[in-house]
């Protein structure tokens, strides 16, 4: 089967790590490892592939003081870990992973933010993912809803599944794992992905879907790593374009940043996870003052957000630089509900097919 | 009647009793909590100067106690010289009488006030006379006196007077009773705890309402008492002049020589010639005009600095870590005393300390010890120029936090010792700025800091070497046993790594199954005799190799093996037990040597 030759590759890059190590001891050296400095400082956009990753600049971890020493020795039980678990066929989540290392002695864990660094560490070393390691997350995916249909190879046998007409108004959730599903048709022209459960559900009930042709996708806030999977799945395989809309503050940037862009902690895992061709819809700052969208005052924490973006690598192009600086300059926020305050049908009749062309999607 | 008539029958003059008495707070007895350390403060001043000038080793007796809810009685006792009985109700009766006010030289009191003002505070709260007992000799009866001030006149009031029994051969005792609380109990202690530091060859004790203190002595070295000098010609004041001249029956000439301290011929002539006297004048004929141009010709000629190493007794360098040392467990502590200096003529000497680490508290601002003349400065700490000097030093320089203050684990003493401590008020809390005197201070505690910062520096070399020893000895060889379970190969060999980051002598401890195992690595180049001891509860008595040598301490063992090892071998010695105690070897330079406890947590 497909997965075991996965697992093989799994386990021989984790094994190499260790491999690595021995290889040090029996030479008489200090054991190290060296991995990306994980900084905004650190990151660079890669041509080829459209996405931003760890630059070159890398901290070298030497066993030579205690700390880094027992960081060595963690990582080398998390590896031996992973290895049993992938042997066995089994699975944990990153919390179960913590729980477990109570048994290591020494090299047991002193908060689960230490164990899901590693992870993140041994992601990059091994620039595979996570899933690829059987850690799963404990958070769901997104919600999506649309002309979709897919097969997902679930532990009870593979299902197939239409997203408008085999689900009810939640939509079908996006799985931990996003390589168990497999696209078998579909009719859409481009996704559609929402910050908040309010305009993915007025979207639904205006039908927007039907009208369009859109796969509509609640993001749930920051998206989760097999939400961004998603996205880029549909948007490569399908061939279809992805179109963001947030709120129009500083950190609904971000989430559509580690969408576009890709995400600084996990740089490393941009070529999976990001969808460099994915568009920002709105709301956009110049929408409050072009709709007289009803607004709030930045806070002193989105001041200082937005002033962070724009030192942000990320954020560095023209359209973003206008827009942040105009934002500061009005000193005030939008939600994206906002455009209720024109109608419930605004934002579906008037602003999303409005932007939708201006962008050239329908 | 004119109105300047009605006042000048309403103008009298006022005694220096009846003046303190109405400004209590210009001699420290402002509250009554202050009033009780200040009168402590005085006595044992007085204690002190008088043992030194006696040459006796000072054994003082404090007690406070409870009366009553708001009286108590403080004793104070020493095994001084004891003072005549004639003369007990002046030191005690009359403000503004002492021995030391016309010398020149450092003494801890020198007004006189200080202890009859106690008196007289103690009079105004409670009216319970003073007793004092007095013993000059052996051969001398001792003398209780009850006393009492009478504030209009300044006179001792006596009460009464007797032979009486007491056990010391000679010294003095004071009682008085006062209108007090034990509020600044904290501060008392800290005052007899400073004036033990400065004073390592006194021993204090004391019953603070049942508490006891006792401060030891450490140095059995009678300190020599300054002696008094003759006026330096550039710290004379108008008035002094035109006393000490009425009082001569000397020529001009030599009443310089004679009068003042480094005024030679050469330098007397030169006076006199710049002033236009003639030298053979009688120097009481003086008119005040001539006096004047005296002075200004006195100030002109360049004379030799006062001679400090009379009339001054710095504490010492040695005393003074001594004196640290025995009041504060301290990691390190270092002491300057300065070169003499002279302000306005009047000779100093700032002599400084720095401790470090120990049982110091490590958060928050320094510590600050002041001294002047060997006596703790209590109050107004800001008001002082050695606070000045202090907050103006760049710490920071020294690898240290500053707010102000260095922060941190750190005690700074400063001492200084003058004929004449340039205090900013009566009550003696803190020393006027003297720009000689700050850059003196600044001079010795900048002396000090640089070797604090080695001291840290080298501490945190040795932490770091430690720490990767630890690294090294203990996590490197579990991160090869996991690392060897995962790549399915047999656990490698660590020993070179060890070898080569430490290049010193390793002894490792580590106890498996019950049996304790010990292990000395000679990872230099020379072949090495050492000594292996182990000090632990577990009975080494079938240890494999034998000791050469068990003892028992209490209910420890401790084992001692000897032996050679040459460079890149190991020694190994096991048996059985659980493995706690410790571990050192020695006859290996302490830089070139490991030591590592496996059992231990961390």
């Amino acid at each position: 089967m497909a997965n075991t030759e996965k697992d093989r590759i799994t386990q021989e890059r984790l094994v190499s790590i260790a491999a690595d190590w021995y290889g040090q001891m029996t030479e008489g050296r200090v054991p190290s490892i060296t991995l990306p400095t994980r900084t905004k400082a650190n990151i660079e956009y890669n041509a080829t592939s459209e996405v931003w990753k760890y630059g070159d600049k890398g901290t070298t971890r030497t066993a030579n003081s205690a700390k880094s020493a027992l960081h060595i020795l963690k990582m080398a039980y998390v590896v031996g870990f992973l290895k049993q678990q992938l042997i066995e066929s089994r699975s944990s989540t990153l919390r179960e992973m913590y729980y477990i290392s109570e048994g290591w002695k020494r090299a047991k864990f002193a908060a689960q933010d230490e164990s899901n660094m590693l992870v993140e560490d041994l992601e990059i070393v091994t620039e595979l993912s996570r899933e690829a390691f059987h850690l799963r997350p404990e958070e769901d995916g997104a919600s999506i809803y649309g002309p979709l249909r897919l097969r997902e190879q679930t532990r009870r046998g593979n299902r197939d599944i239409h997203c408008q007409e085999d689900v009810g108004e939640a939509g079908y959730p996006i799985p931990s794992n996003v390589e168990n599903i497999e696209f078998l048709d579909h009719d859409a022209s481009f996704v559609i992905a929402m910050e908040t459960g309010g305009m993915y559900a007025r979207l639904m009930e205006n039908g927007f879907d039907e009208e369009h042709n859109a796969i509509l996708l609640h993001l749930k806030g920051q998206p989760a790593r097999s939400t961004r999977r998603m996205l880029r799945r549909i948007n490569n395989e399908l061939g279809i374009p992805v179109v963001v809309f947030t709120d129009g503050d500083p950190w609904s940037y971000r989430i559509f940043a580690s969408i576009a862009y890709g995400s600084i902690k996990a740089a490393h895992m941009s070529d999976l996870l990001v969808t460099p061709t994915a568009q920002f819809i709105g709301v956009q700052p110049s929408d409050i003052s072009d709709y007289n969208l009803p607004s709030d005052k930045l806070t002193e924490g989105d001041i200082a957000a937005l002033k962070a973006e724009l030192t942000d690598p990320r954020f560095d192009t023209d359209y973003w630089k206008k827009q942040i600086k105009l934002q500061l300059d009005m000193g005030l926020k939008s939600e994206q509900q906002a455009f209720a305050s024109r109608g419930l049908d605004f934002v579906t009749k008037e602003y999303l097919p409005s932007r939708l062309g201006e962008m050239g999607i329908i | 009647m004119a109105i300047a008539e009605t006042l000048a029958s309403q103008q009298k003059s006022i005694s220096v009793a009846e003046f303190f008495e109405k400004n209590k707070h210009l001699l420290g007895f402002d509250s009554p909590t202050r009033g009780i350390i200040t009168t402590i403060k005085e006595a044992v001043d007085n204690s002190l100067d008088a043992c030194e000038e006696a040459e006796v080793l000072p054994d003082i007796w404090v007690s406070i106690t409870k009366l009553t809810k708001e009286t108590l009685r403080i004793t104070v006792e020493d095994n001084g010289p004891g003072i005549v009985p004639d003369n007990v109700p002046y030191v005690f009766g009359k403000l503004l009488y002492g021995s030391r006010f016309h010398q020149i030289r450092q003494s801890r009191g020198q007004q006189g006030i200080g202890i009859s003002a106690a008196v007289l505070f103690a009079q105004l709260t409670t009216g319970v006379p003073a007793r004092v007992i007095s013993r000059t000799g052996a051969d001398k009866p001792a003398y209780i006196f009850d006393l009492m001030i009478r504030t209009e006149k300044n006179e001792p009031e006596i009460i009464r007077k007797e032979e009486c029994d007491w056990d010391r051969t000679h010294g003095t005792r004071i009682e008085l009773e006062f209108t007090g609380t034990l509020a600044a109990k904290r501060r008392l202690i800290d005052y007899l705890k400073y004036t033990a530091v400065v004073n390592p060859h006194a021993r204090i004790q004391a019953d603070i309402d049942g508490e006891w203190f006792s401060f030891e002595r450490v140095s059995d070295e009678v300190i020599v008492p300054p002696q008094a000098i003759a006026p330096h010609p550039h710290g004379i004041e108008f008035g002094t002049l035109k006393r000490m001249a009425a009082l001569s029956t000397d020529n001009v000439h030599d009443f310089l020589v004679n009068g003042f301290s480094r005024v030679g011929t050469k330098s007397a002539e030169q006076m006199l010639g710049i002033a236009g006297i003639k030298d053979t004048r009688k120097a009481k004929g003086l008119s005040a005009e001539q006096l004047k141009e005296l002075l200004a010709a006195m100030q002109e000629v360049a004379v030799p600095p006062p001679p400090a190493s009379i009339c001054l007794s710095p504490i010492g360098e040695e005393m003074i870590v001594q004196g640290l040392e025995k009041e504060f467990s301290l990691d390190f502590v270092k002491a300057r005393t300065r070169k003499s200096q002279v302000f306005s003529g009047h000779p100093f000497i700032v002599e400084a300390a720095i401790g470090y680490g120990g049982k110091l508290e490590q958060e928050g601002q320094a510590q600050l010890l002041r001294f002047a003349n060997r006596v703790p400065l209590l109050y107004q700490q800001g008001a002082c120029a050695v606070t000045t000097a202090v907050t103006g030093i760049n710490w920071r320089a020294y690898n240290l936090s500053q707010q102000s203050l260095p922060v941190g684990p750190i005690l700074l003493l400063v001492h200084v010792a003058s004929t004449n401590v340039p205090f900013t008020s009566e009550s003696k809390d803190a020393i006027a700025a003297i720009p000689e005197i700050e850059k003196e201070i600044t001079l010795a505690l900048q002396d000090l800091g640089r070797e604090l910062k080695n001291f840290i520096s080298k501490r945190d070399r040795n932490k770091i070497a430690e720490d990767r020893a630890r690294a090294v000895c203990s996590i490197i060889p579990e991160i090869a046993e996991k690392v060897a379970e995962i790549v399915e190969l047999p656990t490698p060999d660590i020993s070179p790594i060890e070898g080569q980051i430490m290049r010193r002598v390793v002894a490792k401890k580590k106890t498996e199954d019950g049996i304790v195992g010990i292990s000395v690595v000679n990872y230099t180049r020379n072949p090495i005799e050492v000594m292996v001891y182990s000090l632990s509860e577990d009975n080494p008595e079938e240890a494999v190799p034998k000791p050469d040598f068990i003892d028992t301490i209490g209910t420890e063992f401790n084992a001692v093996w000897r032996t050679t090892i040459e460079p890149d071998s190991v020694w190994k010695a096991a048996y059985p037990g659980k493995g706690q105690g410790s571990i050192d070897i020695r006859g290996v330079d302490e830089k070139m040597k490991v030591v590592v406890d496996l059992d231990g947590e961390y």
